[in-house]
């Protein structure tokens, strides 16, 4: 079981208290009505799914319900940061986008 | 029967403490502290077993949790029958009941041994090259003879009536095996007052040295100081020491699950105490200290029960005090086995010869054997063997060829070297190392904090051994904890050497021989260069294609000869073919410790509402819907749940009904944007929504297909009571939360779910205002004061209520919100005022009727995650002048808009009293050739009482311009003729809502 730093209670947590919520960084766009086809596929239907880094959504669900990002390395599982939603995407060595 | 092989000049068991068992109906006597393994060679039973495939006589191979052949089922009574025990491994206890496995009629003959007869045709690859066609018959007829014929145990027919616990842990340190490596590591972890656990599979610590008599460690007897050094660190505060606990489980972030088996070796268990314990373990560091494994030789007909590891032998020898044999031989290619026969030799057994293929074996061992008068063949072979249900002779020649000699023996210990127990360090995802010099795997790159000692990191010398895992201990205790103690000193020695061996089969030998590799699942050297003729080049397909090492031993002591004859074959050096993935668990480990507590009732928590004792006491029938129970239907006597149901149809639109809504998912949506919040949520308009009244809102994902639905009453300006389906409380409110966080974070909007405060009865049909007007107060509820959907506060029998004038079946209706501690009195209070108007409780069944009469959609029933409203025949709902809500642009995609999706429709039989099934299929025309075109399927269906006929409700492929026409469901057994039809079938005006 992992063990993942929840940035706002600012501790390690095991991982039955989260639930993940999927590709981190992909925002909503506005106005969401003028976008193309495509567009809206790229958005809403379209993920990276990389071997390596990954940025990803998690919820402390059974903690403070915070959503929160977090970088983890998909080949050895490990999470190499969290962070709060809203703060800047981190560039890390090796990340794929 | 005696224990005549028992010696009373060896071994460490008390000979006064007698324990009786069976195996396979006859009695025999052991000793407390035997296992059953060493027990039944006590007496002189070596025949334990069938093989897998050829159904071939085994023997105990091993001393350990490392055996493939000696497993049995173990009984204690009817739903306590534990198969596939290694009797190497169980304890023996008084009473205790074992019987054979895989074996008709009986052990000693078994029918199934025709397979042996047969073997040629059963090469490796045989199953799926033979039982290929026809096609059908592996699933129905290859499959379960196969599964019949080959097989193991057979698993317990009654639920396991056992206990098991979870426990969760943490420490500083988690040492990984009690051997004289992992005592000497937490010795020194210890030592320094960080926490330290201590695991060991073993009932006592002292790993190899249970064997090793060559052993002295500060002073004395390797074993002694092994159980003191557990003495001492069990009076410690900061030690938890495990025994009969087994690592079976490396996993993330130092995580290891260890299994403590707590009563399997016990003769009559507490029935307090729980039979299996998991521990989760979450160490700081961890200390792997899993020792080696030593292999057998690979040679013809090298399975016959008396055949075994030579130090399997000097455990039963040094432990137990069973001689294995009275004319043992020795087949070995390492100096380890020398000392076997030497303890073997001092005990009085003779040792018939040792057989070494080495062309010059040398050393202390060596020398010693020559010494005592053992004849030693070096540079020969084992070439066959004989003996069926016992060994009982070896042939042996010279490597070089020549003549060869028949020596009789009644066992024979072989030993081809030691396998560095990697297994933990391998599912730790560390990389392993080929080190060339000693032809071994070993840890190489660590992916955690962990570090390995001793035996298991290739360190052979026990002096080494004793040095490496103090500094080891040490410096785990420091980096974990930041702590130091006194410096531990412990000084070892011994004359032991457990260098040297070989791997895989020696060149030369005959290529038709049984030369078995892996004894568990069958496999010999011969199927493992047909597999690589046969195009395996990778040691994963190897494996599955020969199925070496995938037996519930996982190949402990066959991958390595299995890698080294596919690499062999292959002409590839063994780094390059590459070795199989290690995965937990290490050992078998039960489903109940897993399970632990989560199983029956505590499998999974049961929601009950306020009001459930109510409905228990009036005979309500209750259904599961999610984790909460509701009531289904309320039956008088006599009633069936058809009249129940008719009946309470009928009161509903007639008198009135009274029903537990309680489990509807409700969340308050507050704050300045609450509006401007829900006006995103959901599709419909709701800044012009007046306080005091509600509306029927839907909410999509960003796709545009429907994702819940719900009345919310605006109780402020900046506050909204929204309903949510029973199912989507949880979804829906982590939908709301995502966006509020994530997308709208500016917005000033709490969510709080209120699910559970509010206990909610609905009153429906005509009466409904008459029965509670007495109770209300503080609100009026006249029509005009309270239209159809309305929402007011005020009391209710004295307590603050959430009123709502709503209706999910048609009929004038009200939902009384009251908090949940309130529910059951409110209830009752209404329950009492309803029996003045003939009302009658009505459970979930009936709510689905009416709301299908009304064509009410049910969000998951009637849609299926691919439904628009526009499919639904909601448009209705959605604020066409609204710029932005979610699922918008989803409602833009061309599929979405495209002609031809399917509708909502209702659903006519043809014959009114016929009952369509839900899920069936629709098609247009009946005479069409399988498979057929299917244009639709039923949602909804029901008998409708108060329609005289039967209703359905379907998404139907352009359904809505097909009202009129006839479509038809083909069953099993007929063709069902029906007319589409609007959805709502039942007081299509509305004109009930209004009483």
């Amino acid at each position: 079981m992992l063990l993942i730093r929840c940035p706002y209670c600012e501790e390690e947590r095991p991982e039955l208290e989260f639930r993940h919520a999927g590709e981190a960084h992909i925002a909503r766009p506005a106005p969401i009505t003028d976008i193309s086809d495509d567009d809206f596929e790229g958005y809403f239907f379209i993920r990276s799914n990389p071997k390596g880094i990954v940025y990803e959504r998690w919820r402390h669900i059974h903690g403070c319900a915070r959503f929160f990002n977090a970088v983890r390395d998909t080949v050895s599982d490990k999470f190499l940061m969290t962070y709060k939603a809203g703060e800047p995407k981190p560039e890390l060595k090796g990340s794929s986008r | 029967m005696s224990e005549t092989y028992r010696l009373s000049s060896a071994g460490r068991l008390t000979p006064a403490r007698t324990a009786r068992f069976t195996f396979d109906g006859q009695s025999y006597s052991g000793l407390e502290g035997d296992t059953l393994a060493s027990a039944l060679l006590a007496n002189g039973v070596h025949l334990v077993g069938r093989s897998f495939k050829y159904h071939r006589p085994r023997g105990i191979l091993s001393a350990g949790a490392e055996e493939p052949n000696a497993l049995v089922g173990i009984h204690r009574d009817a739903a306590r029958k534990t198969p596939n025990v290694r009797a190497t491994v169980q304890e023996l206890y008084d009473g205790l009941t074992a019987v054979s496995q895989n074996r008709w009629p009986s052990l000693a003959f078994d029918v199934g041994e025709m397979n042996n007869i047969a073997s040629p045709m059963f090469s490796a690859g045989f199953y799926y090259k033979t039982f290929m066609w026809p096609k059908a018959a592996w699933t129905k007829f290859y499959e379960p003879r196969i599964r019949e014929a080959a097989g193991l145990g057979v698993a317990p027919d009654q639920p396991d009536p056992d206990r098991y616990g979870h426990c969760y842990a943490h420490c500083d340190v988690l040492v990984i095996g009690g051997g004289a490596s992992g005592l000497a590591a937490a010795l020194a972890a210890a030592e320094t007052g960080c926490r330290v656990i201590l695991a060991d599979e073993q009932a006592q610590v002292g790993g190899a040295l249970r064997f090793e008599a060559g052993a002295r460690i500060d002073g004395q007897d390797g074993w002694a100081w092994a159980q003191e050094a557990a003495v001492k660190l069990a009076t410690m505060d900061n030690v938890r020491l495990l025994t009969r606990t087994t690592a079976f489980g490396y996993y993330a972030q130092n995580m290891v699950g260890l299994v403590e088996r707590v009563t399997e070796h016990v003769s009559a268990p507490d029935a307090a105490a729980p039979r299996e314990r998991l521990w989760e373990v979450r160490a700081r560091r961890v200390v792997l200290a899993t020792g080696a494994i030593e292999r057998h030789m690979v040679f013809a007909d090298n399975d016959r029960p008396g055949i075994m590891l030579a130090s399997a032998a000097r455990a039963y020898l040094n432990h137990y005090g069973v001689a294995v044999g009275r004319n043992v031989g020795v087949y070995t290619a390492t100096d380890s086995a020398y000392a076997a026969a030497i303890d073997l030799h001092k005990a009085g057994v003779k040792i018939a010869a040792i057989v070494d293929v080495r062309d010059a074996p040398a050393g202390p061992a060596v020398e010693e054997a020559s010494a005592l008068g053992i004849e030693v063949l070096v540079g020969c072979m084992v070439v066959r063997t004989g003996g069926r249900l016992r060994v009982s002779s070896i042939a042996v020649q010279p490597k070089s060829g020549g003549s060869t000699r028949v020596i009789p023996v009644d066992a024979l210990l072989t030993s081809s070297g030691w396998t560095p127990a990697v297994h933990l360090f391998s599912q730790s995802r560390g990389k392993l190392a080929f080190d060339e010099a000693t032809q071994r795997f070993l840890p190489g790159e660590y992916a955690q904090d962990a570090v390995s000692v001793g035996a298991c990191n290739g360190t052979d010398d026990l002096a080494s051994v004793i040095e490496e895992a103090v500094a080891a201990g040490e410096k785990a205790a420091r980096e974990s904890s930041g702590k130091k103690g006194k410096p531990v000193s412990i000084k070892a020695e011994t004359s032991e050497n457990w260098t040297g061996g070989m791997l895989g089969s020696i060149p030369g030998e005959d290529s038709n021989a049984k030369a078995f590799v892996d004894f568990q699942n069958d496999v010999t050297a011969k199927d493992i260069r047909l597999a690589v003729r046969e195009g395996m080049r990778s040691i994963e397909h190897v494996k599955r294609f020969t199925t070496n090492g995938m037996a519930t031993d996982q190949g402990k002591t066959s991958n390595m000869h299995g890698l080294a004859i596919a690499a062999e074959t292959l002409g590839k050096p063994i780094p390059q073919v590459g070795l199989t993935t290690f995965r937990p668990p290490y050992t078998p480990v039960t489903f109940g410790a897993l399970v632990g507590h989560a199983r029956g009732a505590l499998f999974e928590p049961t929601r009950r509402t306020a009001m459930h004792s109510w409905a228990e006491s009036h005979g309500a029938v209750f259904e599961d819907v999610g984790q909460w129970k509701r009531a289904w239907y309320f039956p008088n006597p006599g009633e069936d749940m058809h009249a129940a149901v008719n009946r309470e149809c009928k009161a509903v639109r007639t008198t009135a009904g009274i029903f537990d809504a309680s489990t509807l998912g409700k969340i308050e949506v507050v704050g300045p944007d609450a509006a401007a919040f829900m006006e995103l949520l959901y599709t419909n308009p709701w800044q012009k929504l007046e306080v005091g009244r509600c509306r029927y809102g839907v909410m999509l994902r960003e796709d545009g297909f429907i994702y819940d639905d719900g009345v919310v009453g605006r109780l402020a300006p900046d506050r909204f009571h929204v309903t949510t389906t029973t199912g989507g409380a949880a979804r829906v409110l982590n939908h709301m939360e995502d966006y509020l966080q994530t997308e709208f974070p500016d917005l000033k909007v709490w969510l709080t779910s209120i699910s559970e405060q509010w206990a909610v009865i609905a009153v429906q049909g005509p009466k409904s205002r008459e029965i509670i007007a007495p109770l209300v107060k503080g609100i009026d509820i006249s029509d005009e004061a309270m239209p159809h959907m309305s929402v007011r506060e005020g009391r209710i029998c004295g307590v603050p209520t959430r009123l709502f004038r709503m209706s999910f079946s048609g009929e004038r209706g009200f939902e009384i919100n009251v908090p949940a501690d309130y529910g059951l009195a409110v209830w009752e209070a209404v329950w009492a005022e309803g029996q003045k108007h003939d009302a009658v409780a009505y459970g979930t069944e009936t709510m689905h009727v009416l709301r299908a009469e009304k064509g009410f959609i049910i969000v998951g029933q009637d849609t299926d995650g691919t439904v628009t409203p526009n499919d639904a025949g909601l448009d209705w709902a959605i604020g066409k002048k609204k710029s932005d809500f979610v699922g918008i642009r989803g409602l833009m995609r061309p599929d979405l808009t495209a002609k031809g999706r399917k509708q909502l429709v209702g659903l006519r039989t043809r014959d009114p009293k016929t009952v369509l099934e839900e899920g069936a299929q629709i098609v247009a025309d009946p005479k069409q050739p399988v498979p057929m075109k299917m244009i639709g399927h039923v949602t909804s269906s029901y008998w409708s009482e108060n329609c005289g006929h039967s209703i359905a409700l379907a998404l139907i492929a352009d359904g809505r311009a097909r009202m009129g026409e006839r479509l038809f469901v083909p069953m099993p057994d007929k063709v069902i003729e029906v007319e589409v039809v609007s959805p709502i079938f039942f007081d299509e005006k509305g004109e009930h809502l209004h009483g």
